[in-house]
C-alpha cells in the first residue's frame, strides 16, 4: 500500500510561495531523499506532512487516509529536527521515552524500549545525560531514537547529520540504511549533501524552484538528469558544462564544443542546428599523452588529489577549462603539464538546450534493443 | 592567560567595599536603629555603642506604642499580614492571567495582538493618582472599595504588565521546535504547555513573580486611598508611626527590618530559579 501520498501540495508565506502543486507518493518502507539547496522547501515538506504547518492547497495521505487538520499528535509520524530539538530539562532517557509515554505502557515496557533502542544507537551509556552534557553526535543519536522508537509509519529526517562531526556523518551514513530496514518505517529523509542523498535513497527527490524536477533512483538521477540544474547538484567536481552547437553532416551529428568536436552519432538528428551544452562528468574524460579517434586536444593545467583520486585542470583549444578525474594509479602517466588528449565516452554524455536548461535526449526509435 | 597585579586587586577591593557601603550602610544603619530607643537614636553626636532594647519589636508586636502623650493602639502585625495576602494574592492572580496571556503574545500572531500587549504595559505608565479618583468612585458604587478582592484587582495593574512581559521574551526564546517535537511525539497541546513551556520559562516566571512581589509589596497609594485602616498593608500603616508627640524612629526601624524579612527570605529562595535558566542548552544554534 501507498503509505506516504501527496498531492498537488501548495504552501506560501506571505506572498513567497515555497511550495507549488507538490506530488509525490512513498511506498512503505521506502527512503525517499528530499534533495536540493538550501531555501528550497524541503524543511517546509516535511513540516506540512508532521502538522507543523497547513497546507495551503493539497492533500497529504498517510496509509491512504488524509490527514489535514489532524493535530500532529494524531498522526503518528516521528520526526527528528535538524536542531535536534531536544528537552533541555529532561534526561536523554526520557527524551526517547516522550513518544512511548504519549502511547501509553508500563514504566516497565518503556524503559526497556528506551534500553533497547538506546544500545541499538550506542548511546546507553549516556541515557542519564541531559542534553547539555551531550556531545553533538550523541545528541543527533537521541533525537533519532526518539524519533523511531515508537515505530512510526512515517519517519522524517530533516537534516540529522547537518549538525555532526564528518566521521560521525560517515559512520552514520553506513549505519542508518540498517537502521531504517529494521524498523520498516517509510522515510523522509532531508538533506544537502548529494552524496548522503546517493547513499541514503531508494529514490531520490530533487526539490527545486517548489516542485520536484526529477524523482527517481540514484543511479538514474546521477546517469540520466532531467535537466542542467539537477544534472549540476549531483557530482564532485561538478559536471563540465561546455557550450556548442549540434551540427549534422555525412548522416550523423556532432557537436562543436568550443573549438573542437565530438561525434554524436545518429541519435540527434532532430536537435540539428541547436545551441547547447554539452554535459560531460570529470570521470567520463580519460587523458592520454597519445592521440587517439575521436580525442580533443587539451592542454593540462594543473592536478589535485581528491581521496582516492585525482582532479585535472584542463583547457580545450580557445582555453574552456573544465575538469576531468580519474583514479590516482590510473593517473600516472596523464601528470605531465602541458599538450594531452581527452577522450570522451559518448554514452555518458548528456546534451542540455542551452535556452531552456532542458536535456536533450537522443532519438532511440532507431536503434531498438530486443 | 590573564594576569592581574596586585595592585589592580587591591584597586578592586577598594571599589568594592566603597560600594558595598555605599549602599548597605542605610540598611545597616536601620537595623542598629531598631535596637535603639528614640533618646538613643536622636542623640548628637550619633554613638554606635548603645545598650540595646526589644522595646521598639515588642511594642510592634503586641499592638501597644507607648509614647510621652501616652498609649497609642497600633496595627503592625495587622498590616503586616495584610501586605503579605495582598501581595501573594496579586502575584497569584497575576500567574494564573498573565502566564498564558504571554505564551499567546509569545507564539501567536494575531489581530491586534500587539497593541493589546502594549494596552497592558502602558498601564505602567499612567499617573496613578490620576487612575485612583475615578476607581475609587466606581469602587465605592460597585462595594469594592475596602476590600482585599477590590486590592487584589487594581493591584492587577501592577503586576500582570510585568509579567506578561517578562515571562513573553523567556516564551520567544524557547525554540518552538521543541514544542513541535513534543507535539509529534504525541502530546496534547495543553500537555506541551505543561510540560515543556512552563518548565523551560520558569526561570523568567521566578524573576517575573518576584519583582511584581516586590513591586506590590512597595505600594502605598493604592492601598492609602482605596482600603481603610484593617486592610493597609505595612506601607500605609507605617504613617501611624508619626505620632503628635514625634516621629516614633526606633519602631519605624523596626518596622522596616520587619516588613523587608519577607521580601529578602523569597529573593534568595527566588535565585536558584533565576540562576537555573541560564545554562540550560536547549538546541544547536
Amino acid at each position: 500500500m501507498t503509505a506516504l501520498e501527496l498531492n498537488g501540495i501548495s504552501k506560501s508565506f506571505k506572498n513567497d510561495e515555497v511550495l507549488s502543486g507538490l506530488s509525490l507518493s512513498a511506498e512503505q518502507g521506502e527512503t525517499v531523499v528530499i534533495f536540493g539547496p538550501s531555501g528550497t522547501g524541503k524543511t517546509v515538506l516535511l513540516r506540512l506532512i508532521s502538522g507543523i504547518y497547513d497546507p495551503d492547497d493539497g492533500d497529504i495521505r498517510l496509509s491512504g487516509s488524509s490527514v489535514i487538520g489532524i493535530a500532529p499528535e494524531r498522526r503518528g509520524v516521528g520526526m527528528a529536527f535538524q536542531n535536534f530539538a531536544l528537552y533541555p530539562h529532561m534526561e536523554a532517557a526520557e527524551n526517547i521515552a516522550s513518544p512511548l509515554q504519549a502511547r501509553g505502557g508500563t514504566s516497565a515496557q518503556i524503559a526497556e524500549k528506551v534500553r533497547d533502542i538506546a544500545s541499538l544507537l550506542k548511546i546507553d551509556h549516556v541515557l542519564s545525560h541531559r542534553p547539555k552534557e551531550l556531545s553533538n553526535g550523541q545528541k543527533q543519536r537521541t533525537a533519532l531514537a526518539r524519533a523511531l522508537v515508537a515505530g512510526p509509519k512515517i519517519l522524517l529526517l530533516d537534516d540529522p547529520l547537518r549538525n555532526v562531526d564528518a566521521k560521525l556523518r560517515f559512520e552514520m551514513r553506513l549505519e542508518l540504511p540498517r537502521l531504517l530496514r529494521e524498523f520498516q518505517s517509510t522515510t523522509l529523509y532531508v538533506t544537502q549533501d548529494y552524496k548522503e542523498a546517493m547513499a541514503l535513497g531508494d529514490r531520490i527527490a530533487v526539490l527545486l524552484d517548489g516542485g520536484f524536477a526529477q524523482v527517481a533512483t540514484p543511479e538514474d538521477i546521477y546517469r540520466d538528469p532531467v535537466n542542467l540544474e539537477v544534472a549540476k547538484l549531483f557530482g564532485d567536481p561538478t559536471i563540465n558544462l561546455i557550450p556548442g552547437r549540434i551540427v549534422a553532416a555525412n548522416g550523423g551529428t556532432h557537436a562543436d564544443l568550443a573549438g573542437s568536436t565530438i561525434d554524436l552519432g545518429a541519435g540527434y538528428a532532430h536537435a540539428a542546428g541547436r545551441e547547447i551544452y554539452a554535459g560531460i562528468r570529470p570521470e567520463a574524460i580519460s587523458i592520454s599523452q597519445t592521440a587517439s579517434e575521436g580525442a580533443l586536444p587539451v592542454e593540462l593545467i594543473a592536478v589535485t588529489p581528491l581521496n582516492e583520486r585525482v582532479v585535472m585542470l584542463l583547457h580545450l583549444a580557445d582555453g574552456t577549462e573544465f575538469f576531468a578525474s580519474a583514479p590516482e594509479e590510473g593517473a600516472a602517466g596523464s601528470r605531465e603539464h602541458g599538450p594531452a588528449f581527452a577522450s570522451i565516452d559518448p554514452a555518458a554524455l548528456l546534451i542540455f538546450a542551452r535556452d531552456s536548461g532542458q536535456r536533450i535526449q537522443p532519438q532511440t526509435s532507431n536503434r531498438q534493443t530486443v | 592567560m590573564h594576569h592581574t597585579s596586585t595592585a589592580e586587586r587591591i584597586l578592586r577591593g577598594f571599589l568594592l567595599t566603597l560600594v558595598l557601603l555605599f549602599f548597605l550602610f542605610p540598611i545597616f544603619w536601620i537595623f542598629l536603629m531598631s535596637f535603639q530607643t528614640n533618646e538613643d537614636i536622636l542623640r548628637i553626636p550619633p554613638s554606635l555603642f548603645f545598650t540595646p532594647t526589644l522595646e521598639n519589636y515588642i511594642a510592634l508586636i503586641s499592638g501597644r506604642l507607648s509614647t510621652v502623650a501616652g498609649d497609642l493602639d497600633i496595627a503592625f502585625m495587622r498590616n503586616l499580614w495584610n501586605s503579605v495576602l495582598l501581595s501573594s494574592l496579586s502575584v497569584g492572580v497575576a500567574l494564573i492571567l498573565g502566564v498564558p496571556a504571554a505564551y499567546a503574545f509569545a507564539r501567536f500572531k494575531f489581530r491586534l495582538g500587539e497593541n493589546i500587549a502594549f494596552t497592558l504595559l502602558s498601564f505602567r505608565f499612567a499617573p496613578p493618582l490620576l487612575v485612583l479618583l475615578p476607581l475609587s468612585l466606581y469602587f465605592s458604587e460597585l462595594g469594592l472599595s475596602d476590600t482585599y478582592l477590590g486590592l487584589v484587582w487594581v493591584y492587577q495593574l501592577i503586576a500582570l504588565p510585568l509579567i506578561l512581559w517578562i515571562v513573553r521574551g523567556y516564551f520567544e526564546d524557547i525554540s518552538p521546535d521543541i514544542e513541535n517535537a513534543y507535539r509529534i511525539d504525541g502530546h496534547s497541546w495543553a500537555t506541551t504547555f505543561r510540560k515543556i513551556a512552563i518548565p523551560l520559562a520558569r526561570p523568567g516566571i521566578a524573576a517575573a513573580s518576584l519583582l511584581a512581589f516586590i513591586f506590590c509589596w512597595n505600594n502605598f497609594v493604592f492601598a492609602l486611598v482605596l482600603a481603610s485602616a484593617d486592610k493597609q498593608p505595612v506601607t500605609v500603616g507605617a504613617l501611624a508611626f508619626v505620632t503628635a508627640s514625634g516621629i516614633q524612629y526606633g519602631q519605624v526601624a523596626a518596622a522596616i527590618v520587619l516588613s523587608v524579612t519577607p521580601t529578602l527570605m523569597l529573593a534568595l529562595y527566588a535565585q536558584r530559579y533565576l540562576v537555573e535558566g541560564l545554562s540550560l542548552g536547549a538546541v544547536k544554534g
